[in-house]
């Protein structure tokens, strides 16, 4: 009978059961408590009850005790019932679970995953060998063979005896009766003891160094399918260019081929040692140094052509009938830089290149001229330059081959020139063989029509000789279209009271001169005594009409470029004048209060224009705003004095020389641009049109009132 | 060639430029054939340039479906301080690479 105690509790809770063990004596005799054992005092349980059950199990039956110490753990069933898996590896727990060597060839830590899990808990040599091991054959064979020495002793020694024996009888005594050698080392079976000591054992200790690591260099490359292309191409190219040097001694007639063939990798082979010089003064080198060299003035101009792009006056929407002009950029050529600049152009083609041509306007002060072409993306230097003996005094770029231009200097000259050329040498020069002008030339501006024989320009000077050029092959050729005669039929009185005193019968100085846009034929010129003329190149003999009102030379003449009837005319007499072409009498008379060198429309709206006067400033008009004043007279140059005046085609920037032979850029504020947007019925234009008919109508009721 | 003088003429004008601090001219192998930089600076531009350019060519050679007609044309890089305009060349016999360094907001 186990002597198990048991008690029963009403809760059934697995908790601990303490065995009283019961040792079995080795007899087989039980043991049979005849009381219950010692029930050890439970621990205080509060959950606990102690029944008191009426069936108390009877001694025999066995009693299972259960006693709870106070630390232990309360579990709920269900953590009770949870099944803990223990696993048995074969891991040694004291090895250490990663070990890293430093790899010398990658330059890195390396993780080793497999460690030596063997734990040597004893280990002791024995005595005992295999018997087909090697040391045991030795031992052996070194036993037979002791076995064999000390039989061949035996044989010896009995031998010996037995010649002893024999020998009694002979004299023979001594000499060889030794015992025979008997060469085994003795042990002493009794008191032999191997002796061994061990030394002290030094613990191991692990040491290591690492040396420095081999010197790298490292290179990259790439490899990408293109590049397997080009390789493969590039090798085809050489086969085949090989195969056609070696064909080449046995075709007789294709040496010139063969020729071309050495020669050109001839030429190759110079240019790949020429190493230096090669690349510097390809065309590509060069084209690839002007794209530089704009970048890097993009980077220095950065802010202005922010500007120039995206600044607009905020203050133009709150006043009204006021503009302002904000200055760009400042364009000097290095030789230009003492001469005035007498002309200014912008190209139709290309919108960021001008052309500017620098000359003097002194009679005493001559110099020699120059013409520059500037891009807006380099401001710090020409895309072209070029000088001419004598001063520029105007250009034109032709609309429709913007490599053309055409100049006409101070000494009566004109020349057409190429600007892609870099040669400075002009395409074509007018000499006094083939009639240059014997005055300067103030004017000229290329025929919007090719001629028969060849582009066609036309050009005005003060010996009153207005004149068509036609470039033919290798020259000029010239033809004098009119003689601007002062016709003293035409009153000698002109508006003003003053008498009209050029001699009759003299040619009068043509300054300045302007096509219409719409009919070809027809043109105003203006004149050095302050006469206009609208003449036409299909009647050669007199003027359709003169406008008098200017008292001194007029300076320029523009036909609007929307209204086909109205034109602009400024002159020395601190006057710009609006003329209709029918009248003779201007409609709008405006004072600036100082000469006017140049008067420009605008090429979107028909009532916008500028005026550049000598005092260094510029004044933009918007007749349709206000017809009495300037919108905007600001001073554009701290000195000098404005001499032309240019509005880009498209961008709202106005160009602006001074006689200090420097172009400033100006970006024109909203107010000073205002074009009326198509509403649908009419175009832009029209609409343009009807405005201006519109003010011209108001003005001249006003005028007529006055009267 | 007549126009190496042309060529000249630029390099010296961009050397002048306001805020251009130098101006190098490195050949297919990455050896500077003209520079306006002192030796240690070229030689570091030269390397290091010479790298970019290879890899920015062969992105652009592989992007665009690999378009066999495009070519890398100017590469711009721009540090607070300064910018690095490198333009190469890539036509057989005539492999260069400008490289210029700019200030762009001197004075």
């Amino acid at each position: 009978m186990p002597g198990v105690v048991q008690k029963a509790f009403a809760r059934k809770k697995p908790q601990i059961v303490k065995e009283t063990a019961v040792l079995k004596p080795a007899n087989g005799a039980t043991y049979t408590p005849t009381a219950p054992a010692a029930v050890l005092p439970l621990s205080p349980n509060p959950r606990a009850k102690v029944p008191v059950s009426a069936d108390e199990v009877p001694q025999q039956q066995a009693f299972k005790e259960v006693v709870r110490p106070d630390v232990q753990l309360a579990l709920s069933e269900r953590d009770l019932g949870e099944e803990i898996v223990k696993t048995l590896t074969a891991t040694n727990p004291s090895a250490p679970k990663n070990v890293v060597h430093f790899n010398m060839r990658d330059r890195v830590f390396k993780l080793d995953p497999m460690v030596d899990q063997l734990a040597q808990h004893y280990s002791t040599d024995g005595y005992l060998l295999h018997h087909h091991s090697e040391e045991a054959k030795r031992q052996l064979d070194q036993a037979k063979a002791a076995e064999e020495a000390a039989a061949r002793y035996q044989t010896e020694l009995e031998r010996v005896q037995q010649r002893r024996e024999e020998g009694v009888g002979t004299a023979s005594v001594g000499t060889d009766s030794e015992p025979p050698d008997d060469s085994r080392t003795l042990r002493n079976q009794f008191n032999f003891s191997d002796r061994a000591a061990q030394t002290a054992i030094q613990p191991p200790r692990d040491r290591g160094t690492a040396t420095e690591p081999p010197p790298t260099a490292s290179t990259t490359g790439s490899c990408s399918m293109w590049q397997i292309y080009d390789a493969y191409l590039e090798d085809q190219e050489r086969q085949a260019a090989a195969e056609e040097q070696s064909s080449r001694p046995r075709g007789g007639g294709r040496k010139g081929a063969a020729a071309g063939a050495p020669a050109a990798s001839a030429a190759d082979d110079a240019a790949r040692r020429g190493g230096g010089a090669g690349p510097m003064s390809s065309a590509a080198m060069s084209r690839v140094a002007r794209v530089l060299e704009r970048m890097a003035n993009q980077n220095t101009f950065a802010d202005v052509g922010m500007d120039f792009k995206y600044w607009e006056d905020a203050a133009d929407g709150v006043r009204d009938a006021e503009g302002t002009l904000l200055p760009l950029w400042r364009f000097t050529a290095e030789r230009g830089r003492y001469k005035a600049l007498t002309a200014l152009c912008w190209s139709s083609d290309y919108l960021d290149l001008f052309a500017a041509g620098y000359g003097s306007y002194g009679f005493l002060k001559q110099c020699s001229g120059l013409v520059a072409c500037f891009s807006l993306k380099n401001p710090s230097y020409p895309e072209f330059s070029c000088t001419t003996d004598s001063g520029v005094l105007c250009l034109d770029l032709h609309a429709q081959h913007p490599n053309l231009l055409a100049v006409g200097c101070y000494d009566g000259s004109v020349h057409v020139f190429d600007i892609r050329q870099k040669g400075g040498r002009p395409l074509y020069s007018a000499t006094a063989q083939t009639g240059k002008h014997t005055d300067p030339v103030w004017q000229v501006r290329w025929a919007a029509a090719e001629g028969q024989r060849g582009l066609q320009f036309f050009s005005v000077s003060t010996d009153g000789r207005f004149t068509l050029w036609t470039l033919a092959k290798n020259e000029l050729i010239h033809q004098n279209i009119l003689e601007l005669h002062s016709d003293p039929g035409l009153a000698a009185v002109d508006a003003d009271g003053w008498e009209d005193t050029s001699s009759p019968g003299a040619l009068a100085g043509g300054c300045c001169f302007d096509f219409n846009q719409g009919q070809d034929h027809l043109f105003v010129v203006g004149t050095e005594e302050g006469r206009i003329h609208e003449c036409s190149t299909a009647h050669n003999s007199g003027y359709l009409q003169t406008y008098l009102g200017h008292h001194m030379s007029v300076y320029s003449v523009r036909w609007n470029r929307l209204h086909p009837r109205f034109f602009l005319s400024c002159g020395a007499d601190w006057t710009v004048r609006l003329w209709d072409s029918r009248r003779s009498q201007p409609v709008l008379v405006f004072d600036l209060g100082s000469p006017v060198g140049d008067v420009a429309w605008s090429p979107h709206a028909a009532t916008t224009f500028a005026a550049a006067t000598e005092e260094g400033k510029v004044h933009v008009f918007d007749i349709s705003q206000n017809s009495i004043e300037a919108l905007c007279e600001q001073r554009v140059v701290t000195q000098g004095r404005l001499t032309k005046i240019a509005f880009n085609p498209q961008h709202p920037i106005l160009l602006v020389g001074d006689d200090r032979g420097c172009v400033t850029c100006v970006k024109l504020s909203p107010n000073l641009r205002r074009v009326s947007q198509s509403d649908g019925k009419q175009t832009a234009k029209e609409m343009e049109v009807a405005k201006l008919e519109k003010v011209i109508e108001v003005a001249l009721k006003g005028m007529k009132e006055a009267n | 060639m007549g126009d190496i003088t042309l060529v000249e003429e630029t390099f010296k004008r961009i050397s002048s430029h306001k805020g251009i601090l130098g101006i190098v001219v490195i050949n297919a192998d990455g050896i500077p054939i003209r520079t306006t930089l002192e030796n240690n600076l070229t030689v570091q531009y030269a390397a290091l340039a010479s790298r970019l350019t290879a890899k920015a060519r062969s992105a652009v050679k592989q992007l665009n479906k690999g378009d066999r007609e495009d070519e890398l044309a100017t590469l711009r890089i721009r540090s607070k301080k300064h910018e690095i305009i490198i333009n190469p060349a890539f036509e057989k016999g005539h492999e260069y690479q400008l490289i210029v360094v700019q200030n762009p907001s001197s004075e």
